[in-house]
């Protein structure tokens, strides 16, 4: 028994000094550390944003700047703790040239300092846009292709303001990214605020007190946010209660690529807000998402197009650099250029180094094949800024 | 204590303790700086893990909300940070207090109760306190908080990363010499004693109560001492260092090690975080993508564990004498 | 009166859907003094099981009816291969088992049907609203729940207190080597009891699916509520995990649904908007602690 135990303590280590060295004795390629969910519930999310990663990959060839590059995934298991030691491996151990991915801003925020400051190593947020990071914790070596959490909520009020709806019952899960999505509306639209639940989280399953409520209040629409399965539960029972058809639902990151399967004809007509949707008419984009469904038959999801960005926006700068990625000022300079065929359209970078982009409300549909998607209806902001780069000292 | 060392328990630990104690040397032998991190965790860990054996291992009793004091020790430090207050000397005095009372508090509480009862009382106290940390906005709510690392200005600085290994290094040493002092003592014998039988204990004339108040405090303490450390090791806290799963995990390690051992909570800690790390690539060796589907095989190794190696990892290294 | 009315069936429609869960863990705890944490993942399997059986046969009613068997099955291979082994051992031993087997589950439910989740819908005749009182639409698959909560719970009931095997549950909730001495067949009534406990949770699983939603991890969230709720009502009460199940139900439900208003009473509107939420979230647990302190076994627990 102690043998054994001990056998595989040196496999172990023997698995992970293997791990780290074989690659290095290549021609050292670029290697991008991607750090998603793997495992349990939220596994689906990591899923679509790997295939996407995978597809950049193809479509480039396998090469930046003339050379090779590879992938390396970690899962942090919807844990900070895990998030942050992960992305120390792939800075310190398998040494890395830039780390992408996080869909969590809590793991984000765990990982952030390890990987900008200890590691100086570029950190491009393919999902996650808390706060802090637009406003006083901006970082020369922190990018994103995705958004801060305020702005996609408040693309949705306005216009919901400039459709004349006069009043509002709001509802997000009791976290963090819950409540910035409900001050983000709050921003933005003007009328009146009849009511607002944040419910527990993430462990609510039922919605039925919160349901009754609004039935009693009456009024003039819904806005919610419920990212994943909750924004299935949520669906279903507002249906079941009777409410489709009498109140109308808004919702941010509730109804996507991914739990449309799920949501079925329940999400039908439902509006949303979304800086990138799959129908958008650039020619990237069209080329994506026709290879994305061809490959896995499903739809992307803006996890997966936000992650395929991430690569292209390195590419850009690896292409500009002629490969040298040795002169980490030059491989910001190029970077903050955005000089790269984006998935939502060209955009610029904000001082704080967020997308300067355009917001687009979408509705969920029918394709012609039958299978549920969503659709562009109508733009609601135009080159939005996000609400907190004063407050980044960078300039 | 050399002829501690003839025994194979004796050597193993011996060696295992040597190998921690130069790890920064080595990791920078070989360039691994990345083994050090996790070195560097596994020793706060397994500071919390001796700490829970405290009361778990010697006095039979199940707190299923150990990781609190991760939180409280954290987030006494992170608070403190968040307002400028820096220095070491003021945080880490202010936060073992902070975690010394919760304990005392909660305890005077929950030991009122017995078994599933206790288990359940313990994880409540550790979810009030949970959900208030998902609540504090102004240190993050749950994205938690981004802190600087504690000042000890002239003396060392913890930026430097093996300077704050062997300064937790230290911290586990000191906190095995102090469970194995209490483990010896009349007081641990009356904590022992009661586990098995807490009625003879009490005819005995012995206030079961206030001795198990007392270590329950005690173990509190040194909880709180990890989650300084493990605050500092991160430079980040958030609510999520206090989540039940980590009172799960904490137990996991203690079972796994061997219970009421000195050194097992240390063996099962290092087998968690060894196994965490390598089973994933390990699974990849065998089948290129199953990597990611280690739990499948950890959760029936835990079945195993529980079933057929009693003494966890320590019983191992053969008969206690 | 409408609304409050509205907001208590909706207590008891939740309360009900917990007491199936805790039904079955606070038999195996008071029978075979078994902690029993893979009771979650017996309810996430029935959800899923049922998924399968009901896109299989197209109907919910047919589906649900075939997978309880299942779980039954799933629930004595489980007593056979684990549970068994574990009733002689300390609690320790069995959450270090039982959490292990947590783990296996929810990777399993990956490795078969995906990580995506699936949706299972509400059957045809009952996806619609019933009036329980002029003018008050309730959902009329919340209101089946109730039906067939409340139904379980009369037979449980009819059972523990009217049959043989009620009457060595009991024995064997209040002395355990009791019904050995009495000659009792002692491993099939385990099993049997471990099976019937698989199915109530298998129920509860299929039954919330369609309000839920079928993911992995499902049984997780709820597990720690149904230990809360047999914790409070004294563990290996029948009549406790009933009662406690209604007053968390409630709970719950007072706590979301009246809870912001009654706060601003006497605080202003935005500490009560944002202290409210915080509070509903940690009641139960507050009421638990409280009952504990006050009662350490439970509310109708054995005293010791």
């Amino acid at each position: 028994m102690k043998s054994k135990l001990f056998g595989t303590a040196t496999i172990a280590a023997l698995a992970t000094v293997a791990a780290g060295t074989l690659p290095a004795m290549a021609q050292s390629p670029i290697k991008i550390g991607f750090v998603s969910t793997f495992s349990g519930p939220q596994a689906a999310i990591g899923e679509d944003m790997r295939r996407s990663v995978e597809l950049a990959k193809e479509h480039l060839g396998g090469k930046m700047g003339g050379k090779p590059f590879e992938i390396v995934y970690e899962d942090d298991q919807f844990k900070p703790d895990v998030g942050k030691q992960k992305s120390e491996k792939l800075v310190q151990q398998d040494k890395v040239n830039f780390v992408t991915g996080y869909i969590w801003s809590n793991v984000l925020l765990a990982s952030l300092k390890t990987v900008t400051d200890e590691g100086d190593t570029i950190l491009i947020s393919a999902n996650a846009g808390p706060s802090q990071i637009a406003g006083d914790l901006c970082n020369k070596n922190f990018f994103s292709t995705s958004w801060q959490n305020d702005q996609t909520p408040m693309a949705m009020g306005e216009y919901l303001q400039s459709k004349g709806v006069k009043s509002l019952y709001l509802m997000a899960g009791n976290y963090a990214a819950g409540k910035d999505m409900l001050a983000g509306v709050k921003r933005t639209f003007k009328g009146q605020i009849i009511g607002e639940d944040l419910t527990k989280w993430p462990d609510q399953l039922d919605f039925s007190a919160e349901l009754a409520k609004i039935r009693a209040a009456k009024p003039d629409g819904i806005f919610i946010f419920y990212p994943g399965a909750h924004g299935v539960q949520f669906l279903t029972q507002y249906a079941q209660a009777g409410l489709k058809g009498q109140i109308p639902l808004y919702q941010v990151f509730s109804i996507d690529a991914i739990t449309l399967p799920l949501q079925k004809e329940l999400a039908l007509g439902t509006l949303g807000a979304q800086e990138w949707v799959n129908d958008l008419p650039n020619d990237a984009n069209k080329k994506y998402v026709a290879d994305f469904k061809k490959k896995h038959g499903v739809y992307p999801s803006y996890y997966g197009a936000q992650s395929y960005d991430a690569i292209m926006l390195i590419a850009s700068a690896a292409e500009a650099l002629k490969g040298d990625l040795s002169n980490k000022d030059k491989v910001r300079a190029e970077m903050k250029k955005a000089n790269f065929k984006s998935l939502r359209g060209d955009f610029k970078y904000n001082t704080n180094q967020f997308p300067i982009q355009n917001f687009y409300i979408q509705e969920a549909v029918k394709d012609p094949e039958g299978m549920m998607t969503v659709k562009t209806i109508a733009t609601a902001m135009k080159d939005a800024k996000d609400p907190f780069y004063e407050k980044c000292p960078m300039k | 204590m050399i002829a501690a060392l003839r025994t194979p328990r004796g050597l193993i630990t011996a060696l295992v303790l040597l190998v921690l104690a130069v790890l920064p040397l080595l990791t920078q032998a070989f360039d691994q700086r990345y083994l050090l991190s996790i070195g560097t965790r596994i020793v706060i860990w397994s500071i919390a893990a001796v700490s829970l054996n405290m009361i778990l291992g010697y006095g039979g009793l199940v707190s299923f909300g150990h990781a609190v004091f991760f939180g409280i020790g954290g987030y006494a430090v992170g608070i403190l940070s968040a307002h400028g207050v820096s220095s070491g000397w003021i945080q880490w005095p202010v936060a073992l207090i902070a975690a010394t009372l919760w304990a005392a508090l909660i305890g005077a509480l929950s030991l009122r109760t017995r078994g599933l009862y206790f288990i359940m009382i313990t994880l409540a106290f550790a979810q009030l306190v949970y959900y208030v940390g998902g609540g504090l906005e102004a240190y993050g709510a749950d994205d938690g908080l981004n802190i600087s690392r504690s000042r000890f200005p002239g003396l060392i600085d913890l930026r430097d990363k093996a300077t704050f290994y062997w300064l937790c290094f230290a911290a586990l040493c000191g906190t095995l010499w102090f469970c194995s002092r209490f483990a010896n003592s009349r007081f641990g014998h009356v904590i022992r004693g009661a586990k098995s039988n807490d009625l003879r204990m009490t005819a005995l004339g012995f206030p079961v109560f206030r001795y198990r108040l007392v270590a329950f405090t005690l173990s509190g303490t040194f909880g709180g001492l990890a989650g300084i450390l493990l605050a500092n090791e991160g430079a980040y806290i958030s609510p999520a260092m206090m989540s039940w799963v980590k009172s799960g995990d904490l137990i996991v390690i203690v079972v796994l090690g061997g219970m009421g051992t000195l050194f097992g909570p240390l063996f099962g800690t290092i087998a968690f975080f060894v196994l965490e790390e390598s089973l994933p690539p390990l699974l990849n060796l065998f089948a290129k993508g199953w990597g990611e589907y280690w739990q499948i095989v950890f959760g029936p190794m835990l079945i195993l564990i529980a079933l057929y190696a009693r003494g966890g990892i320590d019983s191992l290294f053969g008969q206690r004498s | 009166m409408d609304y409050l009315l509205l907001q208590m069936l909706n207590g008891v429609q939740l309360g009900l859907l917990m007491f199936l869960l805790a039904a079955g863990l606070t038999l195996t705890f008071g029978i075979m003094d078994l902690v029993n944490l893979a009771h979650g993942s017996l309810y996430m399997m029935g959800a899923y099981i049922a998924w399968t059986m009901i896109s299989w046969t197209d109907s919910f009613v047919l589906g649900a009816l075939l997978a309880l068997p299942v779980i039954f099955v799933l629930g004595l291979v489980v007593e056979a291969v684990v549970a068994r082994r574990l009733y002689v051992r300390s609690h320790l031993d069995q959450v270090l088992a039982t959490f292990g087997l947590i783990l296996f589950f929810n990777e399993l439910v990956r490795v078969i049907w995906g990580p995506a989740g699936k949706s299972i819908a509400v059957p045809a005749f009952l996806n619609r609203t019933v009036e329980i009182l002029p003018g008050v639409p309730y959902p009329a698959y919340r209101f089946a729940i109730i039906v067939v909560g409340a139904a379980v719970a009369v037979l449980l009931a009819w059972l523990v207190a009217r049959t043989r095997l009620g009457m060595l549950i009991r024995a064997g909730a209040s002395n355990r080597r009791m019904i050995g001495a009495l000659g009792v067949n002692i491993e099939l009534l385990f099993s049997l009891v471990f099976g019937l406990g698989a199915v109530f949770a298998g129920l509860a699983g299929l039954m919330a699916a369609p309000i839920t939603s079928v993911k992995i991890g499902m049984g997780d969230d709820i597990l720690i509520l149904a230990f809360v709720i047999i914790v409070i009502g004294g563990i290996g009460s029948i009549k406790g995990a009933f009662i406690a199940a209604m007053v968390v139900g409630q709970i719950d439900i007072v706590g979301r649904a009246f809870l912001p208003d009654l706060l601003k009473t006497f605080l202003s509107a935005s500490a009560a908007s944002s202290a409210a939420p915080a509070i509903s979230q940690v009641l139960v647990y507050v009421v638990m602690a409280g009952v504990l302190v006050w009662r350490p076994t439970g509310l109708f627990g054995q005293r010791t």
